[in-house]
């Protein structure tokens, strides 16, 4: 692949997406795993779905101008994570029920626009389970500037993020505005899953977030560290995952995924062997 | 209203549905003071505490900290604060004792400000007064209950506040720490002249090492100083308390 990659244009492309979103994926996913919010990523991915189906939609109906879909998807995403927001307050003791909600909303809607359009080509198909030979030179770009709004965010309100995740009541009582941050933080959650899709897919978006974050709970001393080994982990699965996947003919998502379960299952199985 | 007084509650009536827990209660809490509140299961101290934090929203009265109402109270960092509930947190959670010690001074650093040296040093003596330094780089997750509860005393004192409002810190704390945490409270008190609020059910130590007291149940019933709530009859203490007089006497 490495030869590959100096002749073709769509392989670094897909390997320079690749790269960015094993970082940005699992360093969002540490807080979104400890604040127990990791269906968030499922609800957000399926409504990304309904807004890259509108958009192709729109592409093939109207003929309007051919935007990139990743736009759309964006757009709808950070939409559907301001609604469960909005959800969460209204059904105050039954938070988790926002997250069933936005996700058959995510599912009803992309049918329909789906079946409006009488199906679609391998478009759509390359959105549900990732490709590589799909991201484009532009998606490269949306890419780049999502993990750098992400990594600049993280960076500068760590501590505020840390103590809203361990400790909400606290965090109001202290005066930070909880809010506010939990706001931003749940808007970059939606571009993440934007980003990310080009690469494993819609139905495989969440479980980026999320398997290399439990596998790094497992074996973490502290919460720094929890984030360096996710990030780590995703790494390994995305790199690796690509490579596989290319030399073996699979799809890229699978693949990734797959190897996050190896990772996942290796750090319980080192646990309990080193426990005797 | 006095700069004197670090809190001050003012005719404050609370409900969560349709009944008060809270009926119009008045008081005050001069600076160094350290105010003992007592009262039942269910009298409102938890909810009051709240309601001081800015947690809850009275429907009736006024609340003030250092003379300025809460609704307009930016300096949230000069209070510190241990809940009831501290370690009721999610103990898979992958932090560790330093790591949970220091974000007690998120607030007080504000934002886009990072930890430096000094911030450090003020961890580790946090840290060291609850003695849980041999335990600074273990999982929170991984200790006993009543560390748990000594790590979260550290988080609350870390940033060195002018107020200090605990409820119920000690429960689940053995005999020695709770001893050494009661030293720890009156030197934070009588030498550093921090205010203390204590939410407790151990009467004996309020008569001993406080200033004030204040005995809640939905109604204010009593408020002042220490030496007067010791001089109070057993009968009026039994109004207030109901039967759970008997309880409560075996303490002394
Ligand atoms: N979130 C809530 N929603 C509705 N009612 C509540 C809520 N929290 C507390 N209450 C009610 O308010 C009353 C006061 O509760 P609070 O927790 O303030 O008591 P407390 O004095 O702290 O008791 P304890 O000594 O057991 O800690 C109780 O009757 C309780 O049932
Ligand atoms: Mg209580």
């Amino acid at each position: 692949m490495i030869e590959a990659m100096f002749q073709y244009e769509f392989l670094r492309n897909a390997f320079f997406a690749g790269v960015l979103i094993g970082l940005v994926a699992p360093l969002l996913g540490v807080f979104i795993v400890v604040r127990r919010l990791s269906l968030i990523a499922d609800a957000l991915s399926h409504v990304t779905l309904a807004g890259i189906a509108a958009s192709l939609l729109m592409e093939k109906k109207i003929g309007l101008l051919s935007w990139n879909p990743l736009y759309m998807g964006m757009g709808f995403s950070v939409a559907g994570s301001l609604l469960i927001e909005k959800l969460r307050s209204v059904y105050k003791h039954y938070q988790e029920l926002a997250i069933p909600i936005i996700l058959s909303g995510g599912i009803g809607l992309s049918v329909i626009f789906i079946s409006l359009a009488n199906g679609f080509n391998t478009d759509l198909f390359s959105y549900l389970f990732g490709s590589v030979s799909a991201v484009s030179r532009q998606d490269v770009w949306v890419i780049v500037s999502i993990a750098i709004v992400v990594v600049a965010t993280i960076w500068f309100l760590y501590k505020e993020l840390f103590l809203l995740s361990f400790d909400e009541e606290y965090a109001l009582a202290s005066g930070i505005r909880a809010r506010a941050i939990h706001f931003v933080f749940i808007v970059l959650v939606a571009l993440v899953i934007a980003a990310s899709m080009r690469i494993v897919g819609i139905l495989l978006v969440s479980s980026l977030m999320t398997l290399p974050v439990a596998a790094s709970i497992r074996v973490a001393k502290g919460f720094k560290q929890a984030i360096a080994y996710s990030v780590f982990f995703g790494e390994l699965s995305v790199i690796a995952g690509l490579f596989l996947s290319y030399e073996l003919d699979l799809a890229p998502g699978g693949t990734i995924v797959m190897l996050s379960v190896c990772i996942l299952l290796i750090t319980i199985w080192w646990k309990k062997w080193k426990r005797g | 209203m006095t700069k004197e007084e670090a809190l001050k509650v003012e005719h404050v009536s609370f409900r969560y549905e349709k009944e008060n827990v809270l009926e119009d209660v008045t008081f005050s809490v001069p600076k160094g003071a350290f105010l003992g509140l007592v009262g039942p299961n269910g009298s409102g101290k938890s909810t009051l505490l709240k309601c001081i934090l800015g947690l809850l929203k009275p429907q009736q009265g006024n609340i003030f900290l250092f003379g300025t109402p809460i609704s307009e109270f930016k300096e949230w960092h000069r209070v510190g604060f241990v809940s009831q509930k501290a370690n009721s947190f999610n103990t898979g959670f992958p932090a560790t004792v330093e790591e949970v010690v220091a974000s007690g001074l998120t607030a007080k650093l504000g934002l886009f400000r990072f930890f430096t040296r000094k911030e450090k040093d003020a961890v580790k003596e946090a840290i060291e007064a609850v003695g849980m330094t041999k335990f600074q780089k273990q999982n929170i997750g991984e200790l006993s209950g009543g560390q748990q509860q000594r790590v979260f005393i550290a988080r609350a004192i870390v940033s060195k506040p002018e107020l200090l409002i605990l409820d119920e810190p000690t429960v689940g704390v053995d005999v020695h720490h709770v001893q050494n945490f009661y030293n720890m409270l009156e030197e934070l008190n009588r030498h550093l002249g921090i205010t203390l609020v204590l939410v407790t059910h151990d009467v004996g130590t309020i008569t001993e090492k406080v200033t004030h007291v204040a005995c809640l149940n939905k109604h204010l019933y009593f408020h002042g100083k220490a030496a007067e709530f010791a001089e109070l009859q057993a009968d009026d203490l039994s109004a207030f308390y109901g039967h759970h007089l008997h309880v409560l006497s075996h303490q002394h």
